[in-house]
């Protein structure tokens, strides 16, 4: 096995994949919650991805992602057998589980790629864990099944009824709080509006809320400041301080501002992609 | 025969106009010819004093007298015996404070330009004999590990290697070389020269393994029990500090370090890379070190029409070196001095669209000695920028501290250490801006090298 290979790829809808990767050294000491960050090859950008898994004793992690921008793109034209240039980690402080129940997690589109380590990681060790799942429509549900294995109760949810239960996962929260399950914690991932929205629910009912922040990182080790973060009117590093922080205290307003700045090279880098390469530069 | 002008051979370089548009190197260095020259301007004093000025103590009066003499490997073998990294350090250190700044010379006229010779000798041993083949080292059978790949880690590196240890270099970036890579710029420092240091400790047998995190893909802990007889802890300080004013996590704001990674390590100059960057217009960057001209100077290379810098006390006190104050002057940097952010300000949508600063004056020196900068009531005024660059200084990273069982730190925040650079803890010894916070090249350098001795004499016992 070659030094980050992927191992295997497996698309869960449209836009969402799985990938797993040889990376011995990461996947050694990874646990739930952290990160890894990658390169795809030299002229990359580096990303940030949580690891959705990972297997110590054959040395490789899981990673799903979204394709969103150039270097998911980039990531779509790999396959089993090529290579990473770089993956660094495991990053970022682990998700915190001493002392929890029973918690509710709620992910988000996207977010479910995030929402699943913690999820499964809480459950294995023995916290008792509902999971609210909610995506746009039908064609966007994934994990379902590993949700479902790997929590007590899994609810999905689309928000315009297409599959399951029709409802935003903030009326799912709402219903089941109103239902009389009692929480330790609840932990939100998705887009920060969501988030934002979960928290506040969550503050109405007393229960301590944990969001899981995506910022723009370049070294994910605290060199650059890029993922900055105002916490309770302190200014965090979401590499190494996070990526989990209780979330009443986020500035979400702040958050979805800096998370747009580089909006237009980015819309701009991605047409290149299509348009110039058809795609990839090359991979040998 | 001495060569009595009192002004130092000018350094052949880019015109400004043509230089602040491109990423090619400002200077490009002596000819023989001028070297020879240069170096018969030393007066071969018998107090040396130039040699008591350098943190390493290179032999500098015999190593400029075999330039004179047209011996420049020997000149070249002279330097290499105290410093690893003679063609950084001729471009890089702060020579007007060091070798330079006790120059006899100097008193009349300009000292003799140390730094160019060292550079000359470097460049020179490169050109002539760079491809040579390298034997590796004979193995002694012990094991050292050292983190991180800046100046402090590549020389301790390279002793310990000539010594005989095996020795394997963890680094957390996927690219070696500390801030020599990810902050200063190529037009200062050409990567090539670094890439080549490293390739030589290669070929001399040192392992190096980019994508480690210390402290979290492996412990120095960890380290130990998997066979490491020792470990060198050189990571830098590289943890960005930022004012705490208003408007400072406006879209637009960024620390030098974020800016000078994103072109010098992910090299978003150039088209093939796919890094995205802050195209600012007019950009403010405050403070006044050697990041601060760095940040100014990259930035009107990425076509930014005005760039200010932003600094507090006067022009008497800006700690950057006098040649990069010059070249930054030189390419059309502003320069407020006396000047001091309160805030930033941006319009609705978040973006910066200015730097509220206030205006200051010296009043009675501080502890440090310099005067202190107070602000003139009412003076405040907005200087239109649309990107701000905080340059102001880095911290400590603490994770390896927390990471690492018993290591304890200094009052300053650092890594303990004692004279030999060993921490509290057997075999574990540190060295560079981990350990003083940041400093310079020539000083982290230094350290690795009296960490390599520390521990050659701790693995002999
Ligand atoms: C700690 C952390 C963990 C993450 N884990 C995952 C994961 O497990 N799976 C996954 O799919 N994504 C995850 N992300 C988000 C992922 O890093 C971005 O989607 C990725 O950087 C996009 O790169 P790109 O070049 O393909 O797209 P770009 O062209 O860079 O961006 C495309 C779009 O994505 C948005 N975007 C870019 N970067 C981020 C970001 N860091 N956070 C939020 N939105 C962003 C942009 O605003 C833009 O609209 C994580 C982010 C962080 C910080
Ligand atoms: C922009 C800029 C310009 C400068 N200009 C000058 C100048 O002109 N002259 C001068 O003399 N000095 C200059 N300096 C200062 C000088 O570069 C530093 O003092 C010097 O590089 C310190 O060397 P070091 O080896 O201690 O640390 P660094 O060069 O910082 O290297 C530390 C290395 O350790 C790695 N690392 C950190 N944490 C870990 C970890 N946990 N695990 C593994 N690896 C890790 C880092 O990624 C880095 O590669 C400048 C600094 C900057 C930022
Ligand atoms: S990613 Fe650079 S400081 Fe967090």
């Amino acid at each position: 096995m070659k030094m980050y290979e992927i191992l295997s790829k497996r698309k869960l809808n449209h836009d969402i994949t799985w990938l797993v990767i040889y990376a011995p050294m990461v996947a050694r000491k990874a646990k739930p919650g952290q990160f890894i960050i990658l390169l795809t090859d030299e002229y990359g950008e580096r990303i940030p991805l949580t690891m959705a898994g990972h297997n110590s004793e054959e040395g490789t992690i899981d990673l799903i992602y979204a394709t969103v921008g150039r270097t998911t793109m980039l990531m779509d034209q790999m396959g089993e057998g090529d290579t990473f240039f770089s993956i660094v980690g495991p990053l970022g402080k682990p998700t915190h589980m001493e002392g929890l129940k029973r918690v509710c997690v709620v992910g988000g589109g996207t977010g479910n790629a995030l929402a699943y380590p913690i999820a499964a990681g809480m459950h294995n060790h023995g916290i008792q864990v509902d999971m609210i799942s909610g995506f746009k429509n039908k064609d966007l549900v994934i994990l379902e099944e590993e949700f479902t294995a790997n929590t007590d109760r899994t609810f999905v949810v689309t928000d315009d009824g297409s599959y399951k239960e029709k409802a935003f996962t903030t009326d799912k929260l709402k219903s089941l709080l109103a239902e009389g399950n009692e929480y330790d914690e609840i932990i939100a991932v998705g887009p920060p509006i969501m988030m934002k929205l979960i928290c506040q629910i969550a503050q109405e009912a007393g229960i301590p809320c944990v969001a899981s922040l995506t910022a723009y990182m370049i070294d994910g080790t605290g060199m650059c400041g890029g993922c900055r973060a105002s916490i309770g009117g302190e200014d965090k590093f979401v590499c190494v301080d996070g990526p989990e922080f209780d979330g009443t205290l986020v500035d979400w307003d702040e958050l979805i501002q800096r998370n747009s700045y580089y909006r237009e090279q980015e819309a701009h880098d991605r047409e290149h992609v299509c348009r110039l390469t058809g795609g990839v530069r090359y991979y040998d | 025969m001495i060569n009595l002008v009192n002004e130092k051979n000018p350094m052949p370089e880019q015109k400004p106009d043509v230089r602040n548009k491109n990423f090619l190197e400002v200077a490009e260095g002596y000819t023989e010819d001028m070297a020879v020259r240069e170096a018969l301007r030393c007066l071969q004093c018998r107090k040396h004093p130039c040699t008591s000025g350098c943190p390493v103590s290179v032999r500098i009066p015999e190593f400029v007298s075999k330039i004179a003499e047209g011996e420049f490997e020997e000149a070249y073998q002279i330097i290499k015996t105290t410093n690893s990294l003679p063609a950084v350090c001729g471009r890089v250190c702060p020579q007007e404070n060091q070798c330079e700044g006790k120059c006899v010379r100097g008193v009349k006229g300009e000292p003799v330009g140390i730094g160019r010779l060292e550079r000359f000798a470097a460049d020179w041993h490169a050109a002539n004999f760079g491809d040579e083949e390298i034997e590796p080292a004979q193995s002694n059978g012990h094991k050292v590990a050292v983190i991180g790949a800046g100046p402090a880690g590549l020389s301790c590196a390279g002793d310990l290697v000539n010594k005989g240890y095996e020795v394997t270099v963890f680094e957390s970036l996927h690219k070696t070389g500390g801030v020599l890579v990810y902050g200063i710029p190529e037009f200062r420092l050409p990567k090539a020269i670094v890439a080549a240091e490293v390739k030589a400790l290669e070929a001399k047998g040192v392992k190096f393994v980019t994508d480690a995190v210390v402290g979290r893909s492996v412990t120095v802990d960890e380290l130990m029990e998997d066979g490491f007889e020792s470990v060198f802890i050189g990571t830098g300080a590289g943890l960005p500090s930022f004012m705490k004013i208003p408007g400072e996590n406006l879209l637009g704001v960024c620390s030098a370090n974020e800016y000078l990674s994103r072109i010098n390590l992910m090299k978003a100059y150039l088209p093939e890379y796919d890094t995205p960057i802050m195209h600012g217009n007019k950009i403010a960057v405050v403070g006044g070190g050697n990041v601060a001209m760095d940040a100014a100077r990259c930035a009107k290379r990425m076509g930014a029409e005005d760039v200010y810098i932003i600094y507090r006390r006067s022009a008497e006190e800006i700690p950057a070196r006098a040649e990069e104050i010059h070249h930054a002057v030189e390419e059309g940097i502003d320069f407020r001095y006396l000047t001091n952010p309160v805030q930033v300000v941006g319009d609705e949508n978040g973006y910066v669209t200015g730097i509220e600063c206030v205006k200051m004056e010296l009043g009675e020196p501080d502890a440090s000695g310099r005067r202190r900068p107070i602000e003139i009531k009412d003076s405040n005024f907005i200087l239109e920028v649309d990107t701000v660059i905080m340059s102001i200084g880095t911290k400590l990273n603490k994770l390896i501290l927390e990471t690492t069982e018993n290591l304890e730190a200094n009052d300053r925040g650092g890594i303990g250490v004692d004279g030999k650079a060993a921490t509290n803890r057997p075999g574990i010894f540190a060295g560079g801006d981990a350990v003083t916070g940041a400093a310079t090249v020539i000083k982290a350098m230094g350290a690795g090298k009296v960490a390599a001795a520390g521990i050659d004499e701790f693995l002999s016992k």
